[in-house]
């Protein structure tokens, strides 16, 4: 017997087998929840314009990613921005992976959970609490987005803000488009921004 | 990328070998509970590690500790339990009952023995972390580590090996 077979019988004769790990995974989850020490917690969930990844402190939810911003990337991020400890946690979650499932099946007009806007700061984040004043099914122009954050000059500033929307679709910022009635850009891409714009106008 | 993986990234990366050291070293249940106890106690942590250090060695090196205080905390409520009937291996024809001797016969090991074969056959870590953390000289993890395998391969034939090949 050489080293290599027997590295290899003892690896079988110690198994690690993924049940067994998802467990234990579960198990941490629970106690680091109980100390204290969960900077984020976050999961997939699959939608009509592919997966999102959710992720969510313990103020709110924090984070929606579109595949395109590579979620591996997304989260690299958060660990340097807000913290290294984050953990898969699909439970944790339910909530807003729920209401989200409910949205795309056109049964959800509005979102109801808590928000950690900590990604988003200064007029940037002013102008994304106030994206949710225009409603389901309807558009407004980045310029009357900066009127109703206060200041009506800062039409780019609005582009940039949705440019930069930590948490798509549910703070819409795919209700901003031109006024010469163009769609104008969208951090998901445009085929996904017209996709949120069909099911609202469906609905 | 100088910043630190997610924590996540090291528990999927790391888990399963954790596993296999803290059942190499353990068996039972005491593996799970020291293996929770280590990724905790890391993810605790974790925000320290310095971003370049070997963070195989390092979980090895808390599961270790934990480990221990495990077996004591055990030893301190040894209540005599019977025997259950999935931890007796048993040696059958086609050789399914192999890896359960030779888990058996790891775990008989004397604990540096033990330890010195599971950190460096089972998490694949050099003599120098082995030592490290197991105190003593390199020489010396070497030297537990080849006699527990020479006890192991005493004890272990492989069988069959090839056709016709004496045993």
């Amino acid at each position: 017997m050489n080293t290599d077979d027997l590295t290899r019988d003892l690896a079988r004769a110690f198994p690690a087998d993924t049940d067994h790990l998802n467990r234990l995974h579960d198990r941490l989850v629970d106690a680091a929840q109980a100390e204290g020490i969960l900077d984020v917690v976050y999961r997939d969930v699959d939608s009509p314009v592919g997966p999102l990844l959710l992720a969510a402190t313990d103020l709110g939810l924090l984070r929606v990613a579109y595949a395109s911003e590579d979620h591996d990337a997304v989260l690299r991020a958060l660990a340097e921005r807000i913290g290294s400890r984050i953990l898969h946690a699909p439970a944790r979650l339910d909530t807003v992976a729920r209401q989200i499932e409910e949205y795309f099946d056109g049964r959800r007009r509005s979102f109801d959970v808590p928000l950690d806007w900590r990604l988003s700061q200064g007029f940037r984040q002013t102008v994304l609490r106030h994206l949710p004043e225009i409603g389901y099914g309807h558009t407004a122009s980045y310029a009357t987005v900066a009127r109703l954050a206060g200041s009506p000059k800062a039409v780019r500033a609005v582009g940039t803000a949705c440019a930069t929307n930590p948490l798509p679709v549910v703070v819409p910022c795919h209700r901003v488009v031109r006024s010469d009635g163009g769609m104008g850009g969208y951090l998901g891409g445009v085929d996904a921004k017209r996709t949120l714009l069909t099911l609202e106008s469906a609905a | 990328m100088t910043g630190k993986q997610p924590f996540e990234a090291v528990v999927t990366t790391h888990g399963a070998t954790v596993l296999r050291v803290c059942r190499a070293v353990l068996g039972g249940n005491d593996a799970d509970d020291a293996w929770s106890e280590t990724f905790l106690s890391a993810m605790k942590a974790y925000p320290d590690l310095p971003s370049d250090a070997n963070v195989e060695a390092w979980l090895v090196t808390i599961a270790h500790r934990k480990a221990i205080d495990v077996t004591r905390a055990t030893a301190r409520r040894a209540i005599p339990v019977a025997q259950t009937p999935d931890t007796a291996a048993t040696s059958t024809v086609d050789g399914h009952g192999l890896d359960g001797d030779l888990a058996d016969m790891l775990t008989a090991l004397p604990p540096k023995q033990k330890q010195a074969v599971a950190y460096h056959y089972l998490a694949d870590l050099p003599y120098t972390d082995v030592a490290a953390i197991l105190g003593g000289s390199i020489d010396a993890s070497r030297r537990a580590a080849a006699d527990g395998i020479a006890t192991l391969r005493r004890a272990y034939p492989r069988v069959p090996t090839r056709k016709g090949e004496p045993r």
